[in-house]
């Protein structure tokens, strides 16, 4: 028998208690704050980008333990992404970087993966020559 | 590192002389109760020496009018589908209160797909039911009242007596929910005119495994698990002997114990609640204020700004055994039935914990809870909260004190979920 029970596994109760990338870019170019319909939790990520990749992210999230975990582990894994990959993200990354998250906690990983878009959205909206180069990719049919 | 148990309202420790009492009926004495021989003779003294321990605690008529089943959901089960089963040529109307626990409200809404019919009585901000509104809603067709003596999750003493006498003048029966006040609270069934009233020993330093239903003769119940004839065929199955046995002791303790008990967690309740206020802003009480309308172990409180469970996590980190309300710690992501019934705002009810206290509790727990919640938990939390930043920039307000400066959270969290 172990003495220290958890809820979540160690990685998760790690990226929780020491989150990783926790705050906000002064000069962020491109920030997004999402807000999830289920459990009424809110997180921002604001990414600072050059040269077409992400050279930094920052989260702040108002949530459960899953979801500040998620988005702790979400802007480890986008650093130094291009944007096109950054585009294609997907929660499954984050449930498995974390070793995994009970069921009923998968939607927080989402919220993650829907923030990092919001802030690229919200930088290839302000530079349109970026949107040109990567939006064929961005606008491909959902799998 | 210091542990504190402040979830007392979920389960409390079992009492050494309960312990023991129930030792002998674990191993040598294992009789089954319906023998008719030396063995099963001496577990049916023991299970009637604990009716009429318990029988003492509720001041109830007779030892007769106790039964038990495993625990105090059952008993309300027992209790709602029992009287409604029986009752069903006289009519079927149940009336309730919304806060009742879901052990309550899932039954009926259980008979209701049978044909039941049911009405819940609202209840203010604070969580009280106004018996004039009980009188209001029933009907020559009304076969159950059931209204909790205490709310589990706000500690709202409700107006039973009151209730039962109106329950009373219409001839319905009146069944009492008191998981959350037995032991803790002085429980007179004949005053209260409650003809059934149930809870669980394990909340008051009894054993898992039991629960208690009191109805007297006035209120027909049927059997709702059938079988043998155990409980004087109200329910089929073996009795758990030695639970019972621990339940009789730990209700005899409580009753003996009941007013240190009671003064003590007041004390404690008070402190706990004027420091936390002190250390942390943007706090809110849940409930009534502390005092006579408020069960004495019970504080619900919600911190602004920050979410529930990660409270909860961080509280445990830190030794600290706590509850919460937040959706965020439902298996069905939403708040509490109680929180949404008193008219809390979503974000508030996410920040919500409950903290409820035991007779072993200290003054240094409370100092040490104080400290950790505002230094390791609610800190920290809010550092990583992107709401508490925007307040502090003024683009929202809080709703606990407003500073009539940015918009409202709810309206802020509807904005930016709005595209999903
Ligand atoms: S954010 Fe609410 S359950 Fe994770």
């Amino acid at each position: 028998m172990s003495d220290n029970y958890t809820l979540y596994n160690q990685t998760v109760m790690d990226h929780f208690l020491n989150p990783r990338n926790l705050g906000d870019l002064k000069d962020a170019d491109g920030v997004g704050e999402v807000g999830a319909a289920a459990c009424g939790d809110i997180m921002k990520i604001s990414l600072k980008i050059e040269d077409g990749k992400i050279k930094d992210a920052r989260f702040k999230t108002f949530g459960c333990g899953s979801a500040i975990a998620s988005s702790s582990m979400a802007t480890e894994l986008i650093k130094g992404r291009s944007i096109e990959e950054a585009m294609s993200f997907s929660n499954q990354e984050v449930v498995s970087a974390l070793g995994g998250l009970p069921p009923v906690k998968i939607h927080c990983s989402v919220l993650a993966e829907e923030a990092l878009k919001a802030a690229l959205e919200d930088y290839l909206k302000k530079h349109p020559e970026m949107a040109a180069r990567v939006q064929p990719k961005a606008e491909a049919p959902p799998a | 590192m210091r542990q504190v148990y402040l979830d007392h309202q979920s389960a409390t420790p079992l009492l050494p002389e309960a312990l023991d009492a129930m030792r002998p009926f674990l191993t040598e004495a294992f009789g089954n109760p319906s023998s008719l021989h030396q063995l099963g003779l001496r577990a049916r003294e023991a299970m009637h020496h604990a009716r009429v321990q318990i029988a003492a605690l509720l001041n109830a008529e007779s030892p007769e009018d106790i039964f038990f089943t495993s625990d105090g959901q059952e008993s309300a089960n027992l209790a709602v589908k029992g009287v409604a089963y029986a009752n069903q040529r006289k009519g079927h109307h149940i009336v309730c209160s919304e806060t009742e626990h879901p052990a309550v409200l899932n039954s009926i809404e259980f008979l209701e797909k049978q044909g039941f019919t049911c009405t819940k009585v609202k209840v203010d901000r604070q969580g009280f039911v106004n018996p004039d509104e009980v009188r209001a809603v029933i009907t020559d067709q009304t076969i159950l009242v059931a209204v909790h003596h205490v709310n589990h999750d706000i500690g709202a003493i409700e107006p039973v007596k009151a209730i039962g006498r109106i329950a009373a003048e219409r001839g319905v029966p009146f069944y009492v929910d008191a998981e959350a006040s037995a032991g803790w609270l002085p429980i007179d069934v004949q005053a209260f005119g409650a003809n059934l009233l149930s809870f669980s020993p394990h909340k008051l330093y009894g054993p898992k495994g039991v629960g208690v239903l009191y109805r007297n003769k006035k209120a027909r119940l049927v059997s709702i698990l059938h079988g043998g004839v155990q409980e004087g065929g109200r329910r089929a199955g073996i009795e758990n002997v030695p639970a019972i046995v621990g339940a009789g002791v730990a209700a005899e303790l409580a009753l003996r114990d009941m007013p240190q008990r009671i003064a003590h967690t007041a004390r404690l309740q008070r402190k706990l609640w004027e420091q936390l206020q002190a250390r942390v802003p943007y706090l809110q009480l849940n409930g009534p204020e502390p005092g006579p309308h408020r069960i004495s172990t019970n504080l619900n409180i919600s911190t602004e700004f920050i979410e529930g469970e990660g409270q909860l996590l961080r509280c445990d980190v830190h030794g600290i055994a706590v509850a919460s309300g937040s959706s965020c710690v439902s298996k069905s992501l939403k708040i509490s039935h109680v929180l949404a019934a008193i008219g809390l705002n979503h974000a508030l009810a996410q920040g919500n914990l409950i903290m409820s206290l035991g007779k072993d509790n200290t003054d240094e727990d409370i100092d040490y809870v104080v400290e950790t919640f505002a230094e390791k938990v609610v800190a920290p939390l809010r550092a990583m909260s992107p709401m508490w930043d925007e307040f502090e920039r003024g683009l929202i307000d809080s709703a606990i004190h407003p500073r009539g400066q940015g918009k409202s959270f709810a309206a802020h969290a509807a904005t930016i979920s709005g595209k999903h």
